[in-house]
């Protein structure tokens, strides 16, 4: 009964053949399973990647009900069509009435252990940062990963003015507009963090100052 | 005869669990063992991932056994390795994303876990599914069992908390170090000196015991 393969191969050596078949069909069957559960948990995975992003936006821009995915096209926010490269998108937050309150810039950039990847509220009128969230980031835990735990580290980014741009002090010495309190320990991570929301003001401020007519929200309300 | 069976079941079980543990033992699979044990909550995400692959796979390779030509048992062994750790990673990034993110690469690493595929070769391409059965169960619990017992030893020292929830109060100081991997080593270091002391004191007993029955 117990029939081991190495006893009943033996004297019948199989053919290329039966190898290439055997082989050919373990691909295949297992082809098969992983793009039925590929396409069985793409919707719950994509509707969960919305959810996170959307929570996001309204959370680093208090007091928005209403957002859109906008682009820089030729001297001005616009509308984006969904065709756009994903760093070339911001996310316009809107008050009830349809008027623009500010907007959620998403920005990534190496952290101490790999990239971060983080969104930010940025209200153009006052040149302030608002709110900050971690995406993804993978820095060490229990130091690095005060960035979005210690709250706060995260509340030095609920009012912070971006003129000239934001620097780095060590922990306790915050005292002008644009300084952070760095984490003890975790000096590099917050810098990175720092250094994320420079680089996209850097790229997105002036555009957001160049365009005079404020983007309006799609009637389908652009959720 | 029907006794010894039964015997077997439970031997083949409890060898993967303890005598022929596959981390303290074997000193399998610690790739995964070092690099996400920083909690408990974790550990057990992973040790849960490995055992659904390791006896999803067990049970596939003693069954299709004597189909498959022993010039290609490993490429096939891996293929359906790696058709279950991918069924596992989109599976948990579907139900559960939030520990999927911590866990990160190491789910598609449980491809490259020697264990599993060490289980393959060594066990279930020679036994009936049962026995294989039984023996992934031991193995992949064992697993299971030293992942927890390493993560919840990091957590608890490194964090002060077990499953987030915290043990001694404000006043505890973390011991970082726990949490990132030189703890990992310091831990699976006394882990194994405290199997290994146990192993011995038990050889030793049983000598004694001879002795004093031989005299």
């Amino acid at each position: 009964m117990n029939n081991r393969p190495e006893l009943t191969m033996k004297g019948s050596e199989p053919t290329s053949a039966r190898l290439v078949i055997t082989l050919g069909f373990a691909g295949l069957l297992s082809g098969l399973i992983i793009v039925s559960v590929y396409e069985a948990t793409l919707p719950t995975i994509t509707a969960y990647k919305a959810k996170v992003l959307k929570e996001a936006v309204f959370k680093v821009l208090p007091g928005v009900s209403n957002m859109q995915r906008l682009t820089y096209k030729e001297g001005g926010m616009t509308p984006a069509t969904g065709e756009e490269e994903e760093e070339d998108v911001v996310f316009g937050g809107y008050d009830a009435n349809g008027r623009l309150i500010g907007y959620a810039v998403p920005n990534a950039g190496p952290g101490f252990q790999d990239t971060i990847r983080l969104l930010y509220g940025y209200l153009p009128q006052e040149r302030k940062v608002v709110g900050m969230e971690i995406l993804q980031s993978r820095e060490t835990p229990g130091l690095g990963d005060k960035i979005y735990k210690d709250a706060a580290f995260v509340a030095n980014f609920e009012k912070l003015s971006v003129d000239p741009e934001i620097v780095t002090v060590k922990k306790g010495r915050k005292s002008a507009p644009n300084e952070v309190d760095a984490i003890t320990g975790a000096t590099i991570s917050s810098k990175a963090v720092v250094q994320i929301i420079n680089r996209g003001n850097q790229r997105w401020v002036p555009r957001f100052s160049g365009s005079e007519t404020m983007p309006k929200p799609t009637p389908v309300g652009g959720q | 005869m029907v006794r010894k069976k039964k015997e077997d079941v439970y031997q083949e079980f409890i060898k993967g669990l303890w005598r022929d543990n596959p981390v303290f033992v074997q000193v399998l699979g610690m790739c995964p063992m070092l690099a996400v044990t920083n909690s408990a909550v974790n550990a057990l995400a992973m040790g849960g991932a490995t055992f659904f692959v390791l006896v999803a796979s067990s049970f596939l390779v003693s069954s299709l056994k004597s189909w498959i030509p022993k010039q290609v048992r490993i490429s096939t062994y891996i293929i359906i390795i790696a058709t279950f750790v991918t069924v596992t990673d989109f599976t948990l990034e579907a139900l559960v994303p939030t520990i999927h993110k911590e866990l990160g690469a190491f789910i598609p690493l449980i491809v490259a876990n020697c264990m599993i595929l060490g289980r393959q070769e060594a066990f279930a391409s020679r036994n009936s599914v049962r026995l294989a059965v039984i023996d992934a169960l031991g193995m992949a619990s064992g697993f299971l069992f030293a992942l927890f017992a390493l993560g919840s030893v990091r957590e608890i020292l490194g964090e002060g908390a077990l499953f987030g929830v915290p043990l001694f109060g404000p006043h505890f100081e973390p011991w970082v170090i726990m949490i990132l991997p030189p703890g990992g080593f310091l831990t699976l270091g006394l882990l194994l000196l405290f199997f290994n002391w146990v192993k011995e004191r038990k050889d030793r007993l049983a000598a004694q015991l001879a002795e004093g029955e031989a005299s």
